[in-house]
C-alpha cells in the first residue's frame, strides 16, 4: 500500500478505489458518516447520563464531603423514606401536570383559530405574537411576571382601580403555576397548530354530512386527530416544568422547592451522589411519560 | 425499516451504552486514585512570590474585582484577570469541585464566605497559603487574622478580605415601633411580612437568638450545636416558616421584595440596606440586642491553580489599605485591614465609622462569624451536628 503510494499512484485512482469499497460495503459508508456525531452522542450525552446514574450509588464522607466510591442504596432509601423528598417530587410532578393541562386548554382554541379560521395576514401576525416572548430571555420574562404579581405590582394596581380586593400571588405556588403556564405556552401552541392544520377539510365536511354538529365533530373527529399534537406539546411543557429550578427560586414562596432546587442545593453542599439520586427521579418520570406519549402517537406529530 | 434491521440497530445501541459505561467507570476510577495521593498540608509552602504567569482566573462574588482596582493590578503585574461570578456559596463550592475538584485547573482562586471555606478545606479543593508573603495581613483586625473559618490547626488556607454583619432590615413606615430584637422575625404578629435568606447557615441566626432567649439550652457557639440544641433551633425555625413570605436566594430578590412592598422585615446585609436607601425606600437596619452573625470572605487558592504567583500577587494587592477601602465602599462591607480607615473617609466622609471599620474589640465579640458546622465541637467531643445535617434539616423546613 505504502509502496504503491510512494510510486505515485494517481490521486484519482485512490479515490475511485475508496468509493468502490464504500459502494461494496454500505454499512462502512454509514459508519464513516455517522462516526463523529455518534461518538459525541455516546460519550457526551449517554456518558453524562450513565455517570449520573452510577454516582447515585456512591456516598460522601461526612467529614471531608468527598465522594467515596462505595456502593450503597442509602441515597435511594432516604429519598423513599424521608417524607420531604416525596413531597417535593409530588409537588414538582403535580405542578408540571397542572401547567401541561392549562397550556393544552389555552393552546387549543388559539391554535384552532390560527390553523383553520384566520386568514394569511392574521395568521402571520398571531405567529409573531406567539413566538415573540421567545425572543427575550427566560429570566426577563420571569422578572416581568414578578413586577406584575408583586404586592405593589401591575395586577394589584389594576384590581384596585376597578374596586376589587388585592391578591397576593407572588411567592405562592399559584404564582408559579401562572408563570410556568405563560412561559411554556408557545411550546404547546406550535405542535397543536401543526396537528390541526393537517386535518383535511373533507373530514369535517363528512362529519357534517353525517349529521355531526359542531360539538360532535370536535369530540369525534378533531380531538382524536389532534391528540398526538397535544401529547407532543405536553412533552415540552411537562419536561420543561419538571426540570426547572429558577422559577421556584424567584417566584415561589416558603413551600415551593422543586426537585431541581434540592439537586442544586445538594450539588453545592456538596453531596453529588444524593443530587444524582434525586435527579434520576425526573429521568424515570419522563421515561414513562415518553412511553405513554409514543403509544398515543406523539412522535408522528413532532 | 425491517424488523431484523431494527434489532441490529438496537444491539448496536446497547453495545455503545455498555462502552459508555465502561469509559465512565474507568474515568471515575482513575480520578479517585489521583485524589488519594494529596500531600499533608503545611509542607512545601512558597517562600517568595515569583513572576506572574500572565493570567488569573477568579470565582468571585459579583463586584469583588471591579475595574477600579483590577485594572491597576493587571497593569502592574501582567496578570490578566478572568472573572466567573457566583450567586451563592453553594455555587462557589460546586464550581471549585468541577473537573475533579481543586478548581480542576480551570480556576485559580475563589472569594469564599465562611459557610463554604471549611467545605473547601476539608474537601481538599484549596491549598495552604504562606501568610508571611502578604504584608497587609499584619494590619488585619485580630478576629480575621486566623479565624476558625479559614485557619485549621494553625495552617492558613487563604487570606481574609472583607466582612459584614447579618442585620435586621425593616421598613420604617410600616414597622412601628422599631424592632430591637431578632424576636421580631419569630413573632406571629409579623405573619407574611418576613423574608430570610434561603441558606442553611440561617440556622445559626436562630441559634444565636435562642442562646439569649433560652440560656438553659447552653448554646455558646451558634455553629456548634449538640443534638438537643439543634432540635430546639429547628423547632423554632418550623414555627417561623408560616410567617415567611419568601426565602430569598439573591440579594437582588430581597431588594425587590422590599421595594414592591411584599415584605416589611427581614434578615439582610448592609448591601441591601444601602441599595434600598439609595432608591429612597424607607428602610433601616439594626444589629439587634442579641448581637448578629456575620459573614467574612476569604480569597483561597485552588489546589490545582495554574497561576499561583498571580494568586499571591492578587492577595497581596487586595489586602493593601487603599484597595480594601475601595472594595468596602463599592460593595457595602467592612475591610479586614484596619489601616483602610483613612482611605474610606477620603472616598466618603464618615464611612469608616459607619461601617465599624475602626470599632473596638468589644464590637467584634457581638459578631459570630460564619463557619461551616462540623462534627468536632472544638472541645474534643465529636457530638455536634455537621453541615450535611444542617442542609437536610433546612430542606425539610423550607422544602
Amino acid at each position: 500500500m505504502l509502496d504503491s503510494a510512494a510510486a505515485g499512484l494517481p490521486f484519482r485512482e485512490a479515490r475511485l478505489r475508496l468509493s468502490t469499497i464504500f459502494w461494496r460495503r454500505p454499512w462502512l459508508k454509514a459508519l464513516a458518516l455517522l462516526a463523529l456525531p455518534l461518538a459525541a452522542f455516546v460519550f457526551v450525552y449517554l456518558g453524562a447520563l450513565v455517570a449520573l446514574f452510577v454516582s447515585a450509588f456512591w456516598q460522601i464522607n461526612d467529614f471531608t464531603a468527598k465522594v467515596e466510591h462505595v456502593w450503597t442504596l442509602d441515597n435511594f432509601s432516604t429519598l423513599i423514606h424521608d417524607s420531604v423528598y416525596r413531597r417535593i417530587a409530588l409537588r414538582t410532578i403535580g405542578l408540571a401536570s397542572a401547567v401541561t393541562l392549562t397550556d393544552a386548554v389555552l393552546a387549543f382554541p388559539l391554535a384552532y383559530f390560527m390553523a383553520r379560521i384566520a386568514g394569511g395576514k392574521t395568521r402571520a401576525l398571531l405567529f409573531v405574537l406567539v413566538l415573540m416572548p421567545l425572543w427575550s430571555s427566560y429570566l426577563v420574562r420571569i422578572y416581568a411576571w414578578r413586577t406584575i404579581l408583586a404586592h405593589d405590582g401591575a395586577l394589584n394596581w389594576s384590581l384596585n382601580k376597578i374596586g376589587l380586593p388585592h391578591v397576593g400571588l407572588l411567592y405562592t405556588n399559584w404564582g408559579m403555576w401562572i408563570v410556568f403556564s405563560y412561559i411554556w405556552l408557545p411550546f404547546m401552541i406550535l405542535p397543536v397548530y401543526a396537528a390541526l392544520e393537517r386535518i383535511p377539510q373533507s373530514y369535517l365536511e363528512a362529519s357534517q354530512d353525517l349529521g355531526g354538529r359542531g360539538w360532535r365533530t370536535l369530540r369525534s373527529v378533531i380531538l382524536p386527530l389532534v391528540l398526538p399534537g397535544l401529547v407532543a406539546g405536553s412533552i415540552f411543557t411537562f419536561s420543561l416544568t419538571l426540570g426547572d429550578f429558577i422559577t421556584p427560586l424567584l417566584v415561589g414562596g416558603p413551600s415551593s422547592s422543586f426537585i431541581g432546587n434540592v439537586v442544586e442545593e445538594q450539588v453545592g453542599q456538596p453531596n453529588v451522589p444524593f443530587a444524582a439520586a434525586f435527579a434520576t427521579v425526573p429521568v424515570i418520570v419522563m421515561g414513562f411519560y415518553l412511553l405513554i406519549a409514543r403509544r398515543l402517537g406523539a412522535f408522528e406529530a413532532l | 425499516m425491517t424488523k431484523s434491521r431494527k434489532r441490529v440497530l438496537g444491539g448496536g445501541a446497547l453495545a455503545l451504552l455498555v462502552a459508555a459505561l465502561a469509559v465512565t467507570a474507568a474515568g471515575c476510577g482513575s480520578s479517585s486514585k489521583k485524589s488519594a495521593g494529596s500531600k499533608s498540608p503545611g509542607s512545601g509552602l512558597p517562600t517568595s512570590i515569583g513572576k506572574g504567569e500572565g493570567a488569573l482566573n477568579l470565582i468571585e462574588w459579583p463586584g469583588y474585582a471591579l475595574a477600579g482596582w483590577r485594572k491597576p493590578f493587571e497593569k502592574n503585574t501582567g496578570c490578566k484577570i478572568h472573572l466567573k461570578d457566583a450567586g451563592s456559596s453553594n455555587q462557589m463550592v460546586a464550581l471549585m469541585r468541577t473537573g475533579g475538584g481543586g478548581g480542576g485547573g480551570q480556576y485559580d482562586m475563589v472569594s469564599a464566605s465562611g459557610d463554604a471555606t471549611l467545605r473547601l478545606i476539608y474537601g481538599g479543593d484549596v491549598r495552604p497559603v504562606n501568610i508571611k508573603l502578604i504584608p497587609g495581613w499584619n494590619d488585619f483586625i485580630e478576629q480575621l487574622k486566623s479565624p476558625a473559618h479559614n485557619t485549621v490547626k494553625g495552617v492558613h488556607y487563604g487570606v481574609s478580605l472583607q466582612w459584614g454583619p447579618n442585620t435586621l432590615l425593616y421598613n420604617t413606615q410600616k414597622v412601628k415601633p422599631a424592632p430591637t430584637t431578632w424576636g421580631a422575625l419569630y413573632d406571629p404578629a409579623n405573619r407574611g411580612k418576613i423574608t430570610v435568606p434561603l441558606n442553611p447557615i440561617q440556622i445559626a441566626d436562630a441559634a444565636l437568638f435562642l442562646s439569649k432567649q433560652r440560656p438553659n439550652l447552653g448554646i455558646t457557639d451558634p455553629y456548634e450545636l449538640t443534638k438537643p440544641q439543634f432540635d430546639a433551633v429547628i423547632a423554632l425555625l418550623r414555627e417561623q416558616k408560616p410567617l415567611v413570605k419568601t426565602y430569598w436566594s439573591f440579594a437582588s430578590d430581597e431588594i425587590t421584595a422590599f421595594k414592591n412592598g411584599d415584605v416589611t422585615m427581614g434578615a439582610a446585609w448592609p448591601y441591601q440596606t444601602l441599595t434600598l436607601q439609595a432608591d429612597k425606600v424607607p428602610v433601616k437596619e439594626i444589629i439587634p440586642k442579641e448581637g448578629a452573625t456575620g459573614w467574612a470572605d476569604t480569597w483561597m487558592i485552588a489546589k490545582k491553580a495554574k497561576h499561583p504567583n498571580c494568586a499571591y500577587l492578587w492577595m497581596k494587592w487586595v489586602s493593601t489599605p487603599k484597595v480594601q477601602a475601595e472594595q468596602a465602599l463599592g460593595f457595602g462591607e467592612t475591610p479586614a485591614n484596619t489601616k483602610a480607615c483613612p482611605f474610606m473617609d477620603k472616598i466618603q466622609a464618615g464611612s469608616c465609622a459607619q461601617y465599624h471599620a475602626n470599632a473596638p474589640g468589644a464590637y467584634f465579640k457581638s459578631i459570630k462569624f460564619w463557619k461551616t458546622p462540623v462534627t468536632d465541637c472544638g472541645n474534643g467531643k465529636k457530638n455536634c451536628i455537621d453541615y450535611g445535617q444542617w442542609q437536610s434539616a433546612w430542606t425539610r423546613i423550607t422544602g
